[in-house]
């Protein structure tokens, strides 16, 4: 196929470097600068793609991120498919293979053409609800069909190879469109020395510029732009983001700019300078102004059948013929609103194809351009509109008729004039959706006939999408809104003088959001609101109707500006229609909210380099290289990486836990305690600051010891415990539950700061400072003794005391404190050193067979011990006398701790609450499901009350049988009891209520 | 994203690097035992949730480890000024009187 | 006993230290020397880290510990002291809290030197194990910055010698300008790993170079 719609010349493609592209499977040709819609128009392509909803087929229509049929599935190898691109904003690039995203079996011949044929009664809006309602059941069957037939492209299959990222950016001033307005903010904001980012979403910048009609300062308008980007880039503090959408606006001027980095250039990254690059960058911008320079959308007319191909927007035929030197037909016919449209057919005219008429809305136009097309002897109905479109899948003539606005009625005959294709123009919408995601809702001006921005503070709304069309203002408004912005960031503002541009006469457009048709709406051909979802002037109206009058509703109920069009041409027609029906004015029919994206970016966008391996930070603890060389299995704990158990040879998870306990109960054991979070407390209020953070006292513990201690929230609920040694009498170091060290600091610090200033106390983090080995069992004493450089007999180091020695002869810190029951002894010393005492520790203990054991056999132990874990045991509502540690509250302390005035409220006082207990089931194989709930009869009713739940469950080797730690309503009262738990496959097991210390209850192991 | 000008720091900071903690000027009842449980209750579970001007209490998690207040619009999410512990708002719902936002405010 | 226990957490023996990256692997493309490099990243590693907290408003306390490091106490959040020949230097992160940086080893007698010019209420922490230091240089080191924090680098923000705590990747970092294209990361032990491929994931597209 040739490129027979493009002309001999014009247009800002470089003929000298042809593309070869395939779509659908065809093999064509462009140019570079071409984007694969200018050069499939080129090729003469009119279908393609079918419409959503009813498969009409459906060809290009407008030339930039509003185009709503032209969107078609991207890449050449499955891992390099890119969904939902529009052909108008792809750039072409050598062997780019596409496909259109609708239309099945493909997009001539497709199934759901014949169903969408039909007409508006076979699928009104709705129809998915209505028709696939029933049964419920099949859904799924009908969904499968349905997403076959209908959809909007596919994700691959395979893992994207290319890579995205992130970058932030601060400025002073972010302009967002590097059209008219843009450029000139940029100019006036950069030679005030601003911090400036102008990001366009184009290939090239320069916007309307680029395929303008009028001259500035005598030359082109586009020689204008080049002068500007050349200054702009000599700017130090000007940064120019071509390929880049500004697609989301947050709180507090803070943008979301996504930049397509290589997706003009091949289906995957190349590489640059022979290192990998990513695919596109989301740029993150904090502006302390941001200059709103988005322009405006064209509005197309809403006409019977005006999908047909062959019907575009007023605009993107100037585009296509001005910048792409592509003509899209042979005979045209305009139906326009107002002056701008008039462009489009002077254009055509001057590229030396037949213009057969411009049929104008207005009863008396009358402006510049309609003079120049007069002169041109054009052909200009006025007072009238193009009321339907003829042709299957090309317009073959326009059907017109004089028409009355007000009246909303056709007046006398109509007349077929053939052409191939037909232009609108209904006026423009500014695009304001920046100016929307924050929540502001947009202001009505009836003077433009559309929506301008609410005003956002910090955000200056500059040109087309203030209204102000021409270029002479656009330019105006622009230098003024840049010099504003910087003056607002705190710069010396400098003026600029705007370029000379030729005054334009225009001559008064009018509003026509629908046009009347021979037969009323409802039985008139398709007049598409919004040609991406499919939406008809109909379908608004019976959606009001049915009684969905909020603009809101019906969005939903029709799909009006859904998902990636997200109301870029339909939704002001919409709105008007809505309104017309339901007898309101526009701005009480009010609009939809806008939200990010403005377009579609891909999920890889969106994650950056958060994905894979840098995906969560990991955190590893000094004694890491020890683990891997010991064969451990690792568990996530908090972002922690601990070891889980170390498996020997190829035993199992099972069969290597209970070699650890048993190792742990008959030998000695090592485990790496370094996650736990370590607190270094100094001041002279050290204590009375622990005897108020605490449940228990902590005003009699010597400098040498170690104490257990309890927190509560003031609600009186258990928040996290650990072990807090008194260093010195001023001078304590806490340790806290792994995953609480965070929360208890900011905690201490929240009490501190707000209620207790004037305690002398400070404390800091020390987690990561320390290593702690614990090494635990019998044989502990032994192995400490060969290593430690002071006396461990029981005498001179008993339970609950800390000594520092040296421990292969580096400084340490050893707490003799235990959560296994065993002998314990928990080595502190500096990161730094660790590996090599942990060498060491293995060096030495090999004769004690020294076994490494990981967080399962921990908490196997330790719930042999019934010693709980918080957040295992506790949930944010147990309280301390819950988990049976009375022991542990220090009710005659003489100030009202945290958490003490809530144990005496009534809730906390009740005697049904649930209370820590075990659970041991009666068959001795048996282990209970963690999370079952515990019900007391044996026989299934419904309502089946249950009493609680089983917390934490295992099978311990020293006692032989399976055991649970469960809360249980009135639990302490219900030793003996027994109880029914869940089995999950439907039947029951049985176990008996007992003391939640399972082993060696008297505590004589640890007290040797 | 906010941007939050920490009174400590002295400058203005991403949100990422601070933490939100409910609402501000919640005073511990100075007699806690002798509180009534109604009080208690009060102190501990209720709190206001205005459409408006709210003062609330930030922690800056990531930079100097301080809390201060934040009297912030619930709805356009302006921040209208932040200050320190101790501190009284300047900006209040009765000094803001009659803008708009403030109506529908809940206790 | 004292009011508060001292530690000197250095062995007297030799013993092999290691910095929290000896278990970190280099998984992007690397060049094999500085030159051409857009970014260069060395470890300085093992050095002395102390928190210092007390009252700025104390004339005692700021005198006492000028004498004690010889470099003034800076009292707001930003410039670091910093005497780059003794490689010492003091940073504010608080309103009542400074990072003190000293060479390898001299962490506990830094803390004596504090203890003995300081009186009343104070607090002195050794953490010289909890962290380690990054130098991050070249032309394209503050676009890994970038690319990494949400912090605002421009020099009309952040000029040479100032130091801010913010966080980095989904981390945290102390982040200080050392001159126009060299930067020190201030990181935690546990995260290290995380970040030091973090940067090296950054760096890899401007070409980067890691120092030995
Ligand atoms: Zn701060």
């Amino acid at each position: 196929m040739s490129q027979r719609n493009r002309l001999g010349t014009g247009g800002r493609i470089d003929r000298t470097r042809p593309l070869s592209f395939n779509f659908n499977g065809v093999s064509l040709q462009g140019f570079a600068g071409d984007t694969l819609a200018s050069a499939l128009l080129a090729n003469g392509v009119d279908v393609v793609n079918r419409s959503f909803k009813y498969a009409r087929p459906r060809g290009v229509m407008a030339a930039g991120a509003d185009e709503p049929n032209a969107i078609v599935q991207l890449g050449s190898t499955e891992a390099g498919q890119v969904p939902n691109v529009r052909a108008t904003q792809q750039a072409l690039y050598n062997g780019l293979v596409a496909k259109s995203t609708n239309g099945w079996p493909n997009v001539d011949r497709d199934v759901m053409g014949l169903l969408g044929s039909l007409g508006g009664q076979f699928m009104p809006p709705g129809f998915y609800y209505k028709t696939f309602m029933t049964p419920a059941s099949a859904w799924p069957k009908y969904e499968q069909y349905i997403r076959k037939a209908a959809g909007l492209g596919r994700s691959p299959v395979e893992s994207d190879p290319d890579i995205y990222d992130h970058m932030n950016h601060h400025c002073d001033v972010l302009i967002v469109g590097a059209g008219p307005s843009g450029l000139a903010a940029a100019l006036a904001a950069g030679r005030s020395g601003a911090r400036v980012i102008l990001c366009d979403e184009q290939e090239e910048m320069g916007g309307s510029l680029l395929d303008s009609r009028e001259s500035i300062d005598g030359s082109p308008a586009a020689e204008w732009v080049a002068t500007v980007l050349a200054e702009l880039a000599t700017l130090p503090d000007v940064l120019l983001l071509a390929r880049t959408t500004a697609n989301g606006y947050h709180d507090h001027n803070f943008v979301t700019l996504h930049e397509r980095r290589t997706e003009h250039l091949a289906d995957l990254a190349p590489q640059a300078n022979g290192r990998r690059q990513s695919r596109a960058r989301m740029h993150k911008v904090r502006a302390k102004r941001v200059v709103l320079a988005t322009g405006a959308l064209e509005r197309p007319l809403v006409y019977g059948r005006n999908d047909v191909p062959g019907n575009m927007l007023a605009g993107a035929v100037s585009t296509f013929i001005r910048r792409y030197g592509v003509i899209p037909g042979k005979t045209l016919v305009l139906s326009t609103t107002n002056d701008h449209g008039y462009r489009a057919a002077l254009d055509w005219h001057d590229a030396g194809r037949t213009v057969v008429a411009i049929v104008d809305a207005r009863d008396k136009p009358d402006g510049d351009l309609v003079a120049a097309a007069r002169s041109r002897n054009i052909r200009v109905i006025s007072g009238s509109a193009v009321i339907e479109a003829q042709g299957k899948k090309r317009v073959t003539s326009a059907v017109v008729a004089a028409i009355d606005i007000e009246g909303f009625r056709v007046m006398g005959s109509t007349q077929e004039l053939g052409c191939d294709t037909i232009a609108s123009s209904g006026g423009y919408s500014p695009v304001i959706h920046l100016a929307a995601h924050t929540g502001r809702r947009p202001v009505w001006r009836e003077d433009l006939f559309g929506f301008v921005s609410g005003g956002v503070p910090g955000q200056i709304a500059a040109g087309g999408v203030n209204g102000r069309w021409s270029l002479r203002d656009a330019l105006e408004d622009g230098f003024e809104a840049g010099a504003r912005a910087a003056a607002e960031a705190g710069l010396n503002a400098v003026t600029v003088t705007p370029p000379a541009v030729a005054a334009v006469r225009e001559g008064k457009a009018v509003a026509l959001y629908e046009v009347p048709h021979t037969k009323p709406t409802m039985r008139a051909p398709k007049q598409f609101v919004d040609q991406q979802n499919d939406v008809t002037a109909a379908g608004i109206e019976l959606a009001t109707r049915e009684g969905f009058e909020s603009i809101e509703h019906v969005k939903r109920y029709t799909g009006l500006g859904f998902g990636t069009d997200q109301g870029k041409l339909g939704n002001i027609n919409g709105m008007a229609i809505a309104a017309r029906v339901t007898k309101q004015t526009i701005p009480e029919t009010g609009t939809t909210v806008f939200r990010p994206n403005y377009t579609p970016i891909a999920f890889g966008a969106i994650a950056g380099r958060h994905c894979d391996e840098l995906f969560d930070p990991r955190r590893y603890t000094a004694l890491h290289a020890s683990h891997l060389e010991r064969g451990a299995k690792f568990e996530e704990v908090g972002q922690w990486m601990r070891p889980w158990y170390f498996p020997r040879g190829t035993e199992s998870m099972h069969d290597a836990v209970q070699r650890e306990c048993r190792a742990v109960r008959e030998g000695v054991g090592m485990l790496d305690a370094s996650t736990l979070g370590k607190i270094e407390i100094q001041g002279k209020d050290a204590r009375e600051f622990l005897n108020r953070l605490y449940t228990n006292a902590w005003t009699k513990l010597e400098p040498g010891k170690c104490r257990y201690g309890l927190m509560c929230k003031d609600d009186g609920m258990v928040m996290d415990d650990g072990v807090t040694a008194c260093l010195a009498e001023n001078h304590f170091h806490m340790t806290t539950t792994t995953g609480g060290a965070a929360g208890v600091l900011d905690w201490m610090e929240l009490w501190h700061q707000t209620e207790w200033p004037e305690l002398e106390v400070y404390f800091n983090s020390t987690t990561d400072n320390w290593v702690a080995m614990t090494i635990t069992g019998p044989k502990a004493r032994k192995l400490l003794a060969e290593v430690a450089d002071i006396d461990v007999s029981a005498e001179a180091f008993p339970y609950m005391d800390w000594r520092e020695a040296k421990v292969a002869g580096v400084p340490a810190r050893i707490f003799r404190i235990s959560f296994t029951g065993e002998l314990s002894y928990e080595i502190n010393v500096q990161a730094n050193y660790a590996m090599h005492v942990c060498k060491a520790l293995f060096e030495k203990g090999a004769k004690y067979d020294l076994t490494p054991y990981g967080t399962e056999t921990m908490h196997v132990l330790r719930a042999e011990k019934g010693f709980v874990i918080i957040g295992q045991e506790t949930d944010g509502s147990v309280t301390p006398e819950d988990l049976g540690m009375q022991w542990c509250v220090g009710y005659k302390k003489p100030y009202s701790w945290i958490g003490r005035r809530a144990l005496s409220r009534p809730d906390t006082r009740r005697t049904d609450r649930k209370q820590l207990v075990g659970l041991k089931p009666l068959d001795p194989k048996v282990v209970l499901q963690e999370g079952a709930q515990i019900v007391l009869e044996k026989e299934i009713k419904i309502p089946m009350p249950m009493y609680g739940h089983v917390t934490s469950s295992y099978f311990s080797p020293v006692l032989g049988h399976g055991f649970a730690l469960a809360l249980l309503k009135g639990g302490s009262e219900r030793m003996g009891q027994t109880v029914y738990l869940s089995s999950g496959d439907g039947s029951l097991h049985a176990a008996e209520v007992v003391s939640p210390v399972f082993y060696d209850p008297k505590g004589t192991r640890h007290h040797v | 994203m906010l941007h939050i000008y920490c009174p400590h720091c002295d400058e203005h900071r991403e949100e990422e690097e601070f933490r939100s903690k409910g609402e501000a000027h919640i005073a511990r009842p100075p007699e806690p035992e002798s509180a009534s449980d109604e009080d208690w209750g009060n102190y501990l579970f209720f709190r206001k949730n205005p459409r408006g001007l709210h003062h609330e209490q930030w922690f800056h998690a990531v930079g100097c480890r301080k809390f201060f207040n934040v009297t912030r619009d619930t709805v356009s999410y302006e921040i209208l000024e932040t200050y320190k512990p101790g501190q009284q708002p300047v900006v209040t719902a009765e000094s803001r009187n009659g803008s708009a936002s403030d109506k529908g405010a809940a206790k | 006993m004292s009011d508060v226990a001292t530690f000197n957490a250095h062995p007297a023996v030799a013993v092999q230290a290691e910095s929290p990256l000896a278990i970190s692997r280099i998984t992007v493309a690397t060049l094999t020397s500085a030159q051409g490099a857009g970014v260069c990243v060395r470890e300085h590693a093992l050095l002395g880290h102390l928190i210092l907290r007390g009252r700025a408003a104390d004339e005692g306390f700021r005198a006492g510990v000028e004498v004690a490091l010889g470099l003034p106490l800076p009292l707001k959040m930003g410039p670091v002291s910093r005497d780059a020949e003794r490689g010492v230097s003091v940073q504010w992160m608080s309103p009542d809290e400074w990072l003190i940086v000293v060479p390898q080893g001299e962490d506990y007698a830094t803390e004596a030197r504090l203890r003995e010019a300081l009186s009343g209420h104070y607090a002195v922490m050794q953490v010289s194990g909890a962290q380690t230091v990054l130098e991050l240089s070249g032309p394209s080191a503050l676009a890994v910055l970038m690319k990494s924090a949400g912090y605002d680098f421009h020099p009309r923000n952040f000029p040479v010698g100032k130091g801010v705590s913010t966080t980095l990747a989904k981390s945290t970092a102390v982040i200080r300008r050392v001159g126009e294209a060299q930067w020190e990361l201030i990181i935690r032990r546990s995260f290290a790993d995380y970040l030091y491929r973090w940067l090296l994931d950054a760096s890899e597209e401007y070409g980067v170079f890691v120092a030995r």
